[in-house]
C-alpha cells in the first residue's frame, strides 16, 4: 500500500510545484462540477480563465480586484510567517473603509485633493481595529484567531449602524448608503476610461517593501524566527511582543488601506455591500502564494480571476456567484494536501 | 413571571445549538485536534438538514442528513490533518471557507422554501407544572439530548477506560503510540464524531430554531462554540453551562429589542460577539490555568515513530 | 537439555532514508542473564530495541523468542509474549495519576482499583516506593522511572529492556535500581540493558554485545574485559586524553549572588538563594539530575528570563540581572542551550541564517543583511570546527546531532566570549564530536574565558571541570574542587544533603531520585 516517508530535507521543487498541482486539481474538480450541473465544462473553463483576460478593460478589472487581495495577502504573509493568525482582516478592511468614508464625508466640499488623507484615515482605521486584537493577545493571552474573528462580526454591525443611521444619505431615497464622495476624495485613475487606480501602484510598492523587510533585514528575520521556533526567538532575544504588534499592525494597516481604496475607488461611497470577503480570500492568497511577496502577486491575480469568473459564470452560465467561494475553499484544501509532498515522499510498501 | 419562564425556555433552546457544537468540538480537542472548520460544518449541516426535510417532509431526517454531510467533510478534514499531517489551523480554516462557499452555492434554490410546521413539544405531565413547566419542559427533544450528551461525556472521560485512552492520546500521542494504541485511528474517529455533532447543531438551527435557509445563517456560532470549549477548560458540564450563558446573552439581545430599548439594533446584535471576546480575555488571563487543563498535544502534528 | 535462549536475533536489518540503522545485527540473550548492549550514540541500539518491542518493523532478519520464530507487529503483541520495555524518554501522561498511567500500559482485563493494589504489592516486593494516586506531574524524574519500571514488572515479563536508565539517577539510586534488576534476573527474567557507561555495565552485566555504526563489533564478558578493550570495540580506538587541570588564576567574571526566582513554568522548580562564582580561566560545573532548577537557572543566566532580582547576577561587576539575551551577548556572555533544534538553532533555516540568532557581524546599519558576508562567516565556521554539512545554506535539521552541536558551540566560541555557558554539551553526540567539543571547551579555558558547564553526566564533569557545584531542589550546594568531589559525595549532595542545607529532603518530594 502507499505510504508516506519523511524526506531528509524539504523538497524545494515541490514547494514551487505544489500550488500548480493544487490549481490543476481544483480545475479538474471544477470542470466535473460544471458537468454535474448540466453546464458545458469547456464553457466554464473559458469563463473562468479566458474571458477575464481578454482585453484591456478585462485586465483593468482583474488588476483592480487583485489590488486589495494583494495588499491584505502581503500583511497576512508576514502574520502567518510569525505565527500570528489574524483571521479578522475582513473586519480591519471594513473599519478602514469606515474611517475613510467618514473622512471623505467630513472633508466634502474641499477644494484640494483630499484622497491622500482619506486613504491615510483608512490605514489608521484598519490599524486601530487590528490593535484591539493585538492588545488582547499581548496583555491577556487571548487567542487572536477568535478575537479577530469576533471583531469581524462587530465591524459588520458598526458598518450597518452607520449606513442605516447617522451617515445615511438624506437624498438617497432611504437606501442604506452614504452620499457619493467628491471627486477630490477619490483615488485618481491610472488610465482614462478604465477603473484601475493608483492603489495598484501602492500595492506593488508594498510588495517590494515586504520582500525587503522579510529577506534583507534583521527585523524581518527576527519576525520569522518567532513563527518558526519560538524558543529560538527567546534564546536570541527577539521580542515576541514586537513581532505580534508588527504582524497585526501591518496587516491591519494594509487591510485598512484596501478598504479605503475600495470606497474611495470603484464604489465611491459606503454601503453594506462594501465587504465582499477579501479579508478571507486573502488568507488563501497568502497560502497559495507560499507566504512569499512574489508568489502572492501571482496568487492574488489567480484569486481575482476566480472572483471575476464567478461573476461571469452568473451572467453567462446562470450559475450562482457563490461558486467562487467553492473554488477558493477547494484550492486551499488541495494546496494543503499537495504540500504534504514537500515534506514526504510517496512510497509503495508491502503490508 | 410568564415572561421569565419564556425567557428561560428560549435560553435553553438557543444554548442547545452552541452546546451540541461545542461538545462535538470538545471531543475533537480532547484527542488533540482543533477543528477550525466548525462554522463550515454547521453551515453545511444546516443546509443538508433543511434540504432533507424539504424533500422528505420529516424532521428527524434532517438531523441525520446534517450529521451525515458533516461527518463526510470531517472525514476529509481528518484524513488531511491526521494522515497527511497538514497544519490543523490552516486546514480548519480552509474547511470553513469551503463549507461557507458550498452551502451558499448549493443552497441557492432553497432560500424560498418553508418547512412543514413542527408540533409544539411538551413533556407529558411535567409541562403543565406552574412556571417550571413552560420554562423547562416544553422543549424539543434535542434540548434534553444535549444535556444527556454532556452527562454522557462527563461519565465517559472521568469514569471509563475508553475516556482515559482518549485523554492520553490528547495528552501525549507519542506515549500512547509507544504503548501500542492506534493513535491515528482514534483521532480520526473522534474527529468524525465531533464533526457530526457540529452538523447536527447546524441542522437544528435550520430546521427547528429558525426554520429557514439563508446563506451564512450560522452567523459565527461555530466560532463561538470554539471559544466555548476553551472557556469551559475542556469539561463537558462547563461547556453546557457556558452554552446556556451565551444563549442567555443572545436572548437578552432580542428581549431588549422587543422592549424598545433606545439602543440601535446593531449594537444589540453585537452582544454575543462582544461577550465572546470578554469571555476569552477572562479565561486566557492566566496562561498557567489553561496549560494545566488543555490537552497538551492540541494543534500539534503527530508522526508515528519513524 | 538446557532451555533455549530467551531471545535470538538473526541478521536484523533496518534502513532509513540516508542511513542504515541496523545492518545484519545478531544477538543472543540467555534466560536470567543481564545482557548489556553497549555503543555510542547513533550506533543503532535504540532502533534495535524498538524492533524487539514491536514499535518498528525490520526490513530483514528473524526474531526468535524462547526458540520459536515470532513476528512482533506492535507493542501489545510484545507485551503478550512477555517482552516489556522501560523507555529512556518516559511514555507517561503528566496529568494522569500513577495508577491510570500503569493501567494504560496494561491490557484491559483489570479494573483501576485492582491495578492500584497490584502496584502497591509489586512496588513493595522490589523495594520501590510509589503512591498510585499521585498525578505524574508531581513526581521527580527518578520517581517517574519507578512508575515505568513497576508498569513493566506488572506484565510479568520474561524479557525486560531498559534504555539508558541511569542518565536521570543519582549514584545511590543507580545502586537501588541494580538491586531490583539483580532480583529480577535471579527469578529467571532476562534483561537487556542499553548503555554507553562502561563502569555500570561492568558492575551489573554478565554479557555484553557491542555495536558500532549499526553493526555488532563484538560480544564479551564485561567483568573480564578491560576498559580499553571495550572502548576499542565501541569506537574503534581509545578515547583521547584531555590536558590536565590547573588552578584558576583569574578574577571572578560571573558572580551570582542570592538569586531567588520563582519558576515561570507550571511544573517548574523555584530557585532559592543560588550563589555561584566563575573565574576567568576556569571551568566550573553544575551537577544534578535534570528537573532540579537547572532550566530555570540557565534561563536566568542567559537572559531568556529577566525577572531575577537586581544585582543578583553580575558580569565583571556590572549588574546584568534584568538584561535580555542581546545586551548580555554584547557584554560577552554566550550560551549554548541543551535543546539544539528549536532553541539553539531554527531547524528549517540554513546554517548561515542561524548565525543571525546570536551574531551581528554580517548585519549592517538599519539592520540590513549582508548575505554574502553571512555565508562567508558560516563557511569559515564550518571549516574550522569540522562540521559535516552540505554548505552554509544546509538546513540545521539536516545535520546530525553531533555536527549541529559543533556548529552551535563554534558559533558561540567564535564570538570570543568573556563567559561561556553550556548545557549538556555532548548529550546525544557521537564520541568523535564529543571529544572535539570537550577539547574546544578546554581551549576556551586556556584562553582565559570563564566557563560554566551544566551536565547530567558526572563523568564528563569530572573530566572537564576545575570546580563543581551540585544543584538540588532549586538550591545550589557550596563549591567543591574536583579533588574533593567523589561520586559518593556528589551523589549524596544530589539529594540535597550537603552541610548547612536548609532541611533534609524527604523521599517523594520533588528532588533527586
Amino acid at each position: 500500500m502507499l505510504r508516506l516517508e519523511l524526506r531528509p530535507q524539504p523538497s524545494a521543487a515541490w514547494s514551487a510545484a505544489s500550488p500548480l498541482l493544487a490549481l490543476a486539481i481544483t480545475v479538474v474538480i471544477g470542470m466535473a462540477l460544471f458537468a454535474a450541473l448540466g453546464k458545458d465544462p469547456v464553457a466554464g473553463l473559458r469563463v473562468f480563465f479566458w474571458e477575464p483576460m481578454r482585453d484591456a478593460r478585462a485586465w483593468s478589472e482583474l488588476l483592480l480586484k487583485a489590488t486589495p487581495l494583494l495588499l491584505i495577502g502581503l500583511g497576512l504573509a508576514i502574520g502567518f510567517r510569525s505565527n500570528v493568525w489574524n483571521i479578522g482582516a475582513e473586519g480591519q478592511f471594513i473599519i478602514g473603509a469606515v474611517f475613510a468614508s467618514g473622512t471623505a464625508l467630513a472633508l466634502a466640499g474641499a477644494a484640494w485633493p483630499v484622497w491622500p488623507v482619506v486613504l491615510l484615515a483608512g490605514v489608521v482605521g484598519g490599524w486601530l481595529w487590528a490593535a484591539i486584537t493585538a492588545l488582547l493577545r499581548d496583555r491577556f493571552h487571548a487567542n487572536e484567531i477568535l478575537v479577530s474573528l469576533m471583531l469581524v462580526y462587530v465591524a459588520v454591525q458598526v458598518l450597518n449602524y452607520l449606513v442605516y443611521g447617522p451617515w445615511k444619505d438624506p437624498m438617497g431615497f432611504n437606501f442604506p448608503q452614504t452620499q457619493r464622495f467628491d471627486p477630490q476624495a477619490m483615488v485618481p485613475r491610472l488610465y482614462a476610461g478604465l477603473r484601475l487606480h493608483w492603489g495598484l501602484v501602492m500595492a506593488l510598492v508594498a510588495v517590494v517593501a515586504v520582500w525587503v523587510f522579510l529577506f534583507r533585514t534583521r527585523a524581518g528575520f527576527a519576525q520569522q524566527v518567532g513563527g518558526l521556533a519560538p524558543a529560538a526567538a527567546r534564546y536570541a532575544g527577539f521580542s515576541s511582543r514586537r513581532a505580534l504588534w508588527v504582524a497585526m499592525g501591518v496587516t491591519g494597516a494594509l487591510a485598512g488601506l484596501a478598504g479605503a481604496l475600495e470606497v474611495a475607488g470603484p464604489v465611491g461611497q459606503l454601503t453594506p455591500h462594501v465587504p465582499v470577503g477579501y479579508g478571507f480570500a486573502a488568507i488563501i492568497v497568502a497560502f497559495v502564494g507560499r507566504l512569499h511577496p512574489l508568489g502572492i502577486v501571482g496568487s492574488a491575480l489567480l484569486m481575482s480571476l476566480f472572483y471575476i469568473g464567478g461573476e461571469l459564470a452568473q451572467s453567462r452560465l446562470g450559475l450562482p456567484k457563490s461558486i467562487t467561494g467553492v473554488f477558493q475553499g477547494l484550492l486551499l484544501l488541495t494546496l494543503l494536501a499537495c504540500d504534504t509532498l514537500i515534506h514526504y515522499r510517496l512510497r509503495w510498501r508491502k503490508g | 413571571m410568564e415572561a421569565l419562564a419564556l425567557l428561560i425556555a428560549a435560553t435553553l433552546n438557543a444554548g442547545t445549538v452552541l452546546a451540541i457544537a461545542a461538545l462535538g468540538l470538545l471531543i475533537n480537542e480532547k484527542v488533540g485536534v482543533v477543528n477550525l472548520g466548525a462554522e463550515g460544518l454547521m453551515l453545511c449541516g444546516a443546509l443538508a438538514g433543511f434540504a432533507a426535510v424539504v424533500h422528505l417532509g420529516v424532521h428527524p431526517v434532517g438531523f441525520l442528513a446534517g450529521m451525515g454531510v458533516a461527518a463526510l467533510l470531517s472525514l476529509l478534514f481528518g484524513w488531511l490533518v491526521i494522515y497527511l499531517n497538514t497544519n490543523q489551523y490552516a486546514t480548519g480554516l480552509a474547511l470553513s471557507l469551503l463549507g461557507a462557499g458550498l452551502s451558499a452555492f448549493a443552497g441557492q434554490p432553497y432560500t424560498q422554501y418553508k418547512l412543514p410546521e413542527l408540533v409544539a413539544p411538551a413533556v407529558p405531565l411535567l409541562a403543565d407544572l406552574p412556571f417550571i413547566g413552560p420554562a423547562l419542559f416544553r422543549q424539543h427533544v434535542l434540548v434534553y439530548g444535549a444535556i444527556a450528551l454532556a452527562l454522557a461525556l462527563v461519565w465517559l472521560f472521568d469514569r471509563t477506560r475508553t475516556g482515559l485512552v482518549l485523554r492520553s492520546v490528547g495528552e501525549s500521542p507519542e506515549s500512547a503510540h509507544a504503548l501500542g494504541y492506534p493513535v491515528r485511528r482514534i483521532r480520526l474517529l473522534a474527529v468524525v464524531l465531533g464533526g457530526a455533532l457540529c452538523g447536527l447543531a447546524g441542522a437544528y438551527v435550520s430546521t427547528v430554531y429558525t426554520p429557514l435557509w439563508v446563506e451564512g445563517m450560522i452567523a459565527g456560532k461555530g466560532w463561538i462554540a470554539l471559544a466555548l470549549t476553551t472557556f469551559a477548560t475542556w469539561r463537558p458540564a462547563r461547556v453546557l453551562l457556558g452554552a446556556y450563558l451565551f444563549g442567555g446573552v443572545t436572548m437578552l439581545q432580542f428581549h431588549l429589542q422587543g422592549m424598545g430599548v433606545a439602543v440601535p439594533s446593531q449594537f444589540l446584535t453585537m452582544l454575543p460577539y462582544l461577550a465572546t471576546i470578554v469571555v476569552l480575555v477572562l479565561i486566557s488571563r492566566s496562561p498557567l490555568w489553561i496549560r494545566t487543563h488543555m490537552p497538551q498535544s492540541l494543534g500539534k502534528p503527530f508522526h508515528p515513530g519513524s | 537439555m538446557s532451555p533455549p535462549p530467551r531471545l535470538q536475533l538473526h541478521h536484523i536489518t533496518k534502513r532509513y532514508p540516508g542511513v542504515v540503522a541496523n545492518d545484519g545485527v545478531s544477538l543472543e540473550v540467555q534466560p536470567g542473564s543481564i545482557h548489556a548492549v553497549l555503543g555510542e550514540n547513533g550506533a543503532g541500539k535504540s532502533t534495535l530495541m524498538k524492533i524487539i518491542y514491536g514499535a518498528v518493523q525490520p526490513d530483514d532478519g528473524a526474531v526468535l523468542f524462547n526458540g520459536r520464530p515470532v513476528h512482533v507487529r506492535n507493542p501489545q503483541e510484545a507485551r503478550a509474549l512477555g517482552i516489556s520495555m522501560v523507555f529512556q524518554h518516559f511514555s507517561l501522561f503528566e496529568t494522569l495519576t500513577v495508577a491510570e498511567n500503569v493501567w494504560l500500559g496494561l491490557d484491559a482485563a483489570l479494573s483501576l482499583r485492582e491495578v492500584s493494589e497490584s502496584i502497591e504489592v509489586k512496588a513493595r516486593e522490589y523495594g520501590l516506593e510509589i503512591d498510585p494516586r499521585r498525578p505524574v506531574h508531581t513526581l521527580s524524574v527518578g520517581e517517574r522511572q519507578r512508575v515505568e519500571i513497576v508498569r513493566a514488572l506488572l506484565t510479568q515479563p520474561q524479557l525486560l529492556i531498559l534504555d539508558e536508565p541511569t542518565s536521570v539517577l543519582t549514584p545511590q539510586a543507580v545502586e537501588r535500581l541494580f538491586g531490583v534488576l539483580r532480583q529480577l534476573a535471579s527469578e529467571g527474567c532476562s534483561i537487556l540493558y542499553i548503555s554507553h557507561k562502561l563502569h555500570e555495565i561492568r558492575a551489573l552485566c554478565d554479557t555484553c554485545t557491542v555495536m558500532r555504526g549499526g553493526r555488532v563489533t563484538g560480544v564479551c564478558d564485561p567483568r573480564q574485559a578491560s576498559n580499553a578493550e571495550l572502548s576499542r570495540l565501541m569506537i574503534g580506538s581509545e578515547p583521547p586524553a584531555l590536558p590536565p587541570h590547573r588552578a584558576a588564576s583569574g578574577d571572578v567574571v560571573l558572580d551570582v549572588c542570592a538569586l531567588t526566582l520563582p519558576s515561570s513554568e507550571p511544573f517548574g522548580t523555584d530557585l532559592q538563594a543560588v550563589d555561584l562564582q566563575v573565574r576567568a580561566g576556569e571551568i566550573v560545573g553544575i551537577a544534578g539530575v535534570s528537573g532540579n532548577g537547572q532550566r530555570e537557572l540557565l534561563a536566568a543566566l542567559s537572559g531568556e528570563v529577566t525577572a531575577a532580582p537586581p544585582g543578583s547576577i553580575r558580569l565583571d561587576g556590572r549588574d546584568i540581572a534584568r538584561l535580555g539575551p542581546g545586551p548580555r551577548r554584547r557584554q560577552g556572555l554566550h550560551f549554548v542551550p541543551e535543546e539544539r533544534l528549536g532553541r539553539g538553532a531554527v531547524p528549517s533555516m540554513g546554517l548561515a541564517h542561524n548565525l543571525l540568532l546570536t551574531r551581528r557581524e554580517a548585519v549592517g546599519p538599519a539592520g540590513w543583511l549582508h548575505l554574502g558576508a553571512l555565508r562567508a562567516q558560516a563557511r569559515d565556521l564550518i571549516e574550522r570546527y569540522r562540521v559535516k554539512a552540505a554548505g552554509p545554506d544546509a538546513a540545521a535539521q539536516s545535520l546530525s546531532g553531533g555536527n549541529l552541536q559543533k556548529f552551535i558551540v563554534g558559533r558561540e566560541i567564535d564570538a570570543r566570549p568573556r563567559v561561556f555557558i553550556v548545557a549538556q554539551p555532548t548529550w546525544g553526540v557521537d564520541v568523535g564530536a564529543a571529544a572535539q567539543i570537550r577539547a574546544e571547551i578546554v581551549a576556551l579555558r586556556e584562553a582565559g574565558c570563564a566557563v560554566l558547564v551544566v551536565s547530567e553526566e558526572l563523568d564528563e564533569l569530572f573530566e572537564l571541570c576545575d570546580r563543581l557545584y551540585v544543584m538540588a531542589r532549586g538550591r545550589l550546594s557550596p563549591p567543591l574542587t574536583v579533588a574533593q568531589a567523589t561520586p559518593q559525595r556528589v551523589g549524596e549532595w544530589m539529594s540535597g544533603l550537603w552541610p548547612q542545607a536548609p532541611e533534609p529532603v524527604q523521599e517523594g518530594q520533588h528532588a533527586a531520585a
